[in-house]
Order: structure tokens, then C-alpha cells, then sequence
């Protein structure tokens, strides 16, 4: 049969030499090889000490973002929601009251912002519907927890810190989010 | 007092015994330790790092574990012979160190004390008959659990057992010709004088550690407890500190096979081969404790040789594992006997045909 | 009363319980059990007649190997109370007689031995037992017998070879 490639090995049947059916050079030969890996570098690394690093286009956990005066940006027009293949999110909206312009940045605001993480497959697509740059995935990921409640991530769970009141928390918050923005 | 003992000498072989005894359990345990991290290493990973520093403590957490299992007896199962397998097996494991000259004599309180508990002089058939009892912990146990998988790994184990028993044995016929003493401590003090015993039966020592292999249960050989094909086998329905009892009898029986080995073919407690260690000009009791620790080093050598194939040799299929134990190693063992009774008749005779 | 004496009664009484215990017991598995335990007293016997020799082969070809088997063959078969076959009376009787007369015979060997034991106290104590006395009497004194028994020996192996091949 003429081959494609000249790459495939042809097995063979014939009958086991006698050196071979001592089988004793391949038992040695297996034992190096698996003694050659004690002096390998190890794959594992030391979990809570050592953490892997994530890749910047990483899908983790979402943040709903504040802007630089430290409102929030969400409006709750419900584009993510809809967007969302696997239906984990659900939200209320509430009209802004007058004095509350420092809280919301908009007329309207997300009263109840609910994300089930059960549900979500981290896709990223909430993060591509939304008009106001509201929502995006960080770098983390959901931890876990004893109860499928836990699972159910409120506003007060999702929200960045307020870069006016927590300025070192909300920097870390946005973690590699910057460069990626200052470069866009 | 009609029953005249002597006090000093059980005291002294008391302390021997709580010292082999608590001294096996200890390096049963921390082989257990060992294990997990070699099988880690080879397998390119870090192995049990959590517990204490480096993982230390690892082998108490692990035993706490075992004592705070549920005990569960199946209620269809023999009761009385289902308690007997675990401890029938854990006792036979015990029982074989007893013979093993740990270290040449020290020289203590006035006394010179043998660091041997038992120098009987048949010494290596003593070695055969606690290993050959070693198989009635796993049948009984095998069998009382009322369960076919149990029953199944009993009985590959007794068969196994058998089997391999035969080619050692003819093997350490081929040695006791060589030596031509039944008393392991006179074998070391010959392999002292003369060349480790490995050097005129090197064949002998392939098969004596392949059947060692196999009557430790250990994989290539673990067919007795094959999980994937008898669940548990023998052990299935164990659980607890019975179960624990059964793992640490292998353990056990590693490390003791590991000093069998070393005694035998690998000068026991001689320190460095072809080498007269008199000549260093220590006092009696440093050369006892410098042999212990030589021996402690062949025997650590011998269990990394356990660990260090389990993770690279598969499992034996069972008819492959019985056309090993009689139609390669039993005629091998055949031939390395005779050849070594013709070497030795000539020998006498000076070399004339 | 010596060690030796508290030993020896320990053991006869091991003995001769399980002994009783092998034929008592209705379960074949802890018959076989019983056995073993029998062996191993017979084996401290030997022991205490300095014979450690003949005890430690009596434990690995024995209760070793042998019982092994035994309780290999019994565990395949599966044996139990609904399996028993139903008692005969006349089978009672008849394993009655021969169990007395085999008892007759071994008190009458036992008593025309006495003057043989009185006359040579070899055993007890001496070293009639020990390997290296044993291999020069086999291997100069009992040569013959000893030859002809592992021909024995290798005849009966074969034929159980010949037995076992399947028929071509």
C-alpha cells in the first residue's frame, strides 16, 4: 500500500528473539528510564504558596466595574443576560433617586445583579454584550464551597472596590485589565 | 523456684525483641512514607508534602486515619476468622526477624550481647516456614469475608505463593551448599572472611529476588490484590485498622525480605566487601553499631529496588505469572543447583575430571 | 515441674484438643484450621526433643504446603451443611471399630517400644535430630531407602503429569 507520509512504523510480528525473551535487557531498560525521571523537574508546584500564572485573555470570575469616580457602571439594560448561552444571569433595575448621582452613573442602575456560577461557562460573551464596559472576567477563579447558595454571586460579591474610598484594593482588582485597556 | 531462668539473658533478649519489633514497625511505616514519595518522583511529582516538614508526619496522619475508620464486619462473614486473617498475617510478617543477625555482638554491662535474638541453627529454614505460614493471613482472611473477589485473592495468593516458594527454595539449596551452614549468623561471619555470597550465586540471587517479589505480593506480582480486575481482592471487605493491618504486613514483609536478602547474598552486617574492617582499629561495640547502619543501608537499598519497579514494571497476567514461577524459574533454579554441586564436587577433588 | 515438662503438657494437651477438634468440627475449613495447629504442636514436640530439623520441615512441608492445599481445595469446593452427605448408621459403626483397632494397634507399637526407648536415650536431649547428624545417617547408613523413596518420589510426580495432560 503506498503510504502518505513514509512516517508510519510498520509493527513487528516475527517471533521474539531469544535476548529478547529473557526479557531482562527491557526490564533494565525500563527501570533507567523510570529512574532518569527522579531527576526530572517536577510538573506539580506547591499550590496555595506557588500559584501558576494566568494568562491575560484568562476567563475567571466576573467584576462589575465602577468608573473612576467610583460609580457603577451598570445601567441593567439586561443586554449580558441575554447574551448568556448558559442563563446564569438574572437582574433587577431600580431608577436612580435623586442625590444617589455618586453611586450610579446612569439614570438606571442593576438593584439586584445575580450571576450563578453553577450555571456559567465562563465564555466571556456577557463581557462582549455589554455597552457600558460594565462586566468583564477576571483572572481568577470561583472558589470552593459547601453549599450551592455560595455559588450565587450577589452585587456586593461581584462589584471592584471603590477607587476613591479603597484605591489599593481596586488596583488589584483590575489586576492586568489596565495594560490591556492602554493598549487597546 | 523449680523453673530456673535466667533473668539477665530474657531481659536481654526482651529488649532485643521491643527493639526489633517496634524498629520494623517504625521503617514499615515510614516505607509506607517512602513509597508514595518514590512512586512521585519517578512519576515526575512531589509526592505527600503537607503533613509536618517534608511531609514527615505523613505516616501517623495516615495510621490516625485507619484507627478512626468505621469497623465494619460483614454480617455474613465468619467472625472469629475474619478478626484471625489481619492478625495471623501481621504476626507471620513479625515473626521472621527474629533470626536476622541485625549486627555482629556488643559488649554491654559486663556481658557480650548478640544482636541477634535467635541464632537457631536452621536459621534460613525458619526464614522458609513463617514465610510459607505468611499465605494463611490472606486465605483465612480471603475466605472468611464471604465474598468472591476476597475468595478469588485468597487463592491467587496461596497459589502464588506456592509456586514461588519451590524455585526459592531450590535456590537457597544452591547457597546452603555454597555456605554449607543452616545458621544465618555463620553465614555472615564466612561472607566477612571470604566474599559476599552474591559473587558465587548470582543467578541464585536473580531468583531468590524474583521470588521475593512474588511472595511479598508485590507488583509484577500483586495479582493477589489485582484492584482493577478483584476490586480489593483479599482486602476487599476490610476496613479500619484490620485493613491497616493487612497493608502493613506487606510492608512489613518488604522490609524483612529486604533483610533477608541483604543477609544472605550481600554480607549482612559487613560493612565493605573484600576489605578487612578490623584493621581500622575501632572498639567492639562501634563496629556492631557501623554494621547495623550497613546493614540498614543494603536493606534501604533493597526497598527503593521494591518501590523502584513497582512503578515501572506492569501487572503479570495469572497464566504468565505461573509460566514464570514453573517453566522458567523453577528449571533455572534446577540448573544454577546442579551446576553449583558439580563446581563444588570438582572443587574437592582439586579440579580433576 | 521443668519448662520443659509445662511445654510438654501444653503441647500434648494442643495436640491432642485440636486433633479432636479436626474430626469435631462440622466445617471443613476449621477442621483444616484445627489441623494446622495440630502440626505445629507435633512441631514443638520435636523442638523439645531437640529436633529442630525434623520441626521446621514438619512446618513447611506440612502446615506449610500441604495444608495449603488442602484449604485451597476446600475453599474452591464450597463445602456445607447442605452439601453433608446423611449419616449412616452402619457407617458410624464401622469407622467406630477401625478407629479402635487402629488405636489398638498404636498402644501395642507404643508398649513393645518402651524397652527400645529405655535402652537408647538418644532423642531427648541428644542430637539424633539435628541436620547434620540427620544427613549422615540418611546419606550412609539409610542410603537405599532414602534413593528408592525419591524414586518413588519422581514416579508418582510423572504419573500425576500423565494424569493431568489432556488427552490428545
Amino acid at each position: 500500500m503506498q503510504t502518505l507520509t513514509n512516517r508510519a512504523k510498520i509493527v513487528e510480528r516475527k517471533p521474539m528473539s531469544m535476548g529478547e525473551r529473557m526479557y531482562l535487557p527491557a526490564i533494565f531498560k525500563g527501570m533507567w528510564i523510570t529512574f532518569k525521571h527522579i531527576f526530572r523537574k517536577k510538573a506539580t508546584i506547591n499550590y496555595p504558596e506557588q500559584k501558576r500564572p494566568f494568562s491575560p485573555v484568562f476567563r475567571g470570575l466576573h467584576v462589575l466595574n465602577r468608573d473612576a469616580e467610583g460609580r457603577e457602571n451598570c445601567t441593567a439594560c439586561g443586554l449580558c443576560a441575554v447574551a448568556c448561552p448558559a442563563e446564569a444571569i438574572t437582574m433587577e433595575a431600580a431608577e436612580r433617586k435623586p442625590g444617589e448621582e455618586h453611586l450610579y452613573r446612569e439614570e438606571k442602575y442593576a438593584a439586584k445583579y445575580e450571576i450563578n456560577m453553577l450555571r456559567c461557562i465562563f465564555c466571556g460573551l456577557c463581557e462582549e454584550a455589554c455597552p457600558k464596559d460594565a462586566i468583564y472576567l477576571s483572572e481568577t477563579f470561583a472558589p470552593a464551597n459547601y453549599q450551592r447558595q455560595g455559588f450565587i454571586y450577589g452585587k456586593d460579591d461581584l462589584l471592584i472596590p471603590n477607587p476613591v474610598t479603597e484605591p489599593e484594593a481596586y488596583q488589584k482588582a483590575l489586576g492586568g485589565r489596565v495594560v490591556k485597556e492602554m493598549t487597546h | 523456684m523449680l523453673l530456673t531462668i535466667e533473668w539477665p539473658v530474657v531481659l536481654e533478649k526482651l529488649i532485643l525483641i521491643i527493639i526489633v519489633v517496634s524498629g520494623s514497625l517504625v521503617i514499615a511505616m515510614y516505607t509506607t512514607f517512602a513509597e508514595r514519595k518514590v512512586a512521585a518522583v519517578i512519576q515526575d511529582r512531589r509526592g505527600p508534602n503537607r503533613a509536618g516538614p517534608f511531609g514527615l508526619l505523613q505516616p501517623l496522619a495516615d495510621g490516625l486515619k485507619l484507627f478512626f475508620k468505621e469497623e465494619i464486619i460483614p454480617s455474613f462473614s465468619n467472625k472469629a476468622l475474619f478478626i484471625l486473617g489481619p492478625c495471623l498475617a501481621m504476626l507471620t510478617a513479625m515473626m521472621t526477624g527474629a533470626v536476622i543477625p541485625w549486627g555482629s555482638s556488643v559488649h554491654l554491662f559486663d556481658r557480650t550481647i548478640s544482636l541477634q535474638i535467635a541464632d537457631i541453627n536452621i536459621g534460613v529454614l525458619f526464614v522458609f516456614g513463617v514465610v510459607s505460614m505468611g499465605v494463611y493471613g490472606i486465605m483465612i482472611g480471603g475466605w472468611a469475608s464471604n465474598n468472591k473477589y476476597s475468595l478469588l485473592g485468597g487463592l491467587r495468593a496461596a497459589s502464588q505463593i506456592i509456586s514461588y516458594e519451590l524455585p526459592m527454595g531450590i535456590t537457597m539449596i544452591a547457597l546452603l551448599m555454597v555456605t554449607g551452614t543452616l545458621s544465618l549468623n555463620e553465614m555472615v561471619v564466612q561472607q566477612q572472611q571470604t566474599m559476599w555470597n552474591f559473587c558465587y550465586q548470582p543467578l541464585g540471587f536473580l531468583i531468590f529476588l524474583i521470588c521475593a517479589f512474588a511472595e511479598c505480593n508485590r507488583t509484577p506480582f500483586d495479582l493477589p490484590e489485582a484492584e482493577n480486575e478483584l476490586i480489593g481482592g483479599y482486602h476487599t471487605e476490610y476496613s479500619s485498622m484490620k485493613l491497616g493491618f493487612f497493608l502493613f504486613a506487606e510492608y512489613i514483609n518488604m522490609f524483612i525480605s529486604s533483610a533477608v536478602m541483604a543477609t544472605l547474598f550481600f554480607g549482612g552486617y559487613d560493612i565493605i566487601p573484600f576489605y578487612d574492617e578490623s584493621a581500622w582499629g575501632l572498639s567492639q561495640n562501634t563496629m556492631a553499631i557501623l554494621g547495623t547502619l550497613a546493614l540498614l543501608v543494603k536493606i534501604g537499598f533493597f526497598l527503593f529496588l521494591f518501590m523502584w519497579v513497582r512503578w515501572t514494571i506492569p501487572r503479570f497476567r495469572y497464566d504468565q505469572l505461573m509460566n514464570l514461577g514453573w517453566k522458567i524459574l523453577l528449571p533455572l533454579s534446577l540448573v544454577n543447583m546442579l551446576g553449583t554441586g558439580a563446581v563444588i564436587l570438582l572443587k574437592q577433588n582439586g579440579w580433576h575430571f | 515441674m521443668s519448662i520443659t515438662e509445662i511445654l510438654f503438657w501444653f503441647l500434648t494437651v494442643l495436640a491432642l484438643g485440636g486433633a479432636v477438634l479436626v474430626v469435631a468440627s462440622r466445617n471443613p475449613v476449621y477442621s483444616i484450621l484445627w489441623l494446622i495447629v495440630v502440626f505445629f504442636a507435633i512441631s514443638g514436640h520435636y523442638i523439645l526433643l531437640n529436633a529442630q530439623f525434623l520441626s521446621i520441615v514438619n512446618i513447611i512441608v506440612y502446615a506449610g504446603a500441604i495444608m495449603v492445599l488442602f484449604l485451597f481445595v476446600v475453599m474452591l469446593m464450597n463445602l456445607n451443611a447442605e452439601s453433608e452427605p446423611p449419616r449412616r448408621n452402619n457407617l458410624i459403626f464401622a469407622s467406630l471399630v477401625s478407629g479402635c483397632s487402629l488405636m489398638l494397634v498404636i498402644i501395642g507399637a507404643l508398649r513393645s517400644s518402651e524397652e527400645f526407648i529405655k535402652s537408647n536415650k538418644v532423642l531427648a536431649g541428644g542430637e539424633a535430630g539435628l541436620i547434620k547428624v540427620l544427613g549422615k545417617t540418611l546419606f550412609n547408613e539409610y542410603v537405599i531407602p532414602f534413593e528408592i523413596s525419591s524414586v518413588l518420589f519422581l514416579s508418582a510426580m510423572i504419573g500425576a503429569v500423565v494424569i493431568a495432560r489432556k488427552e490428545q
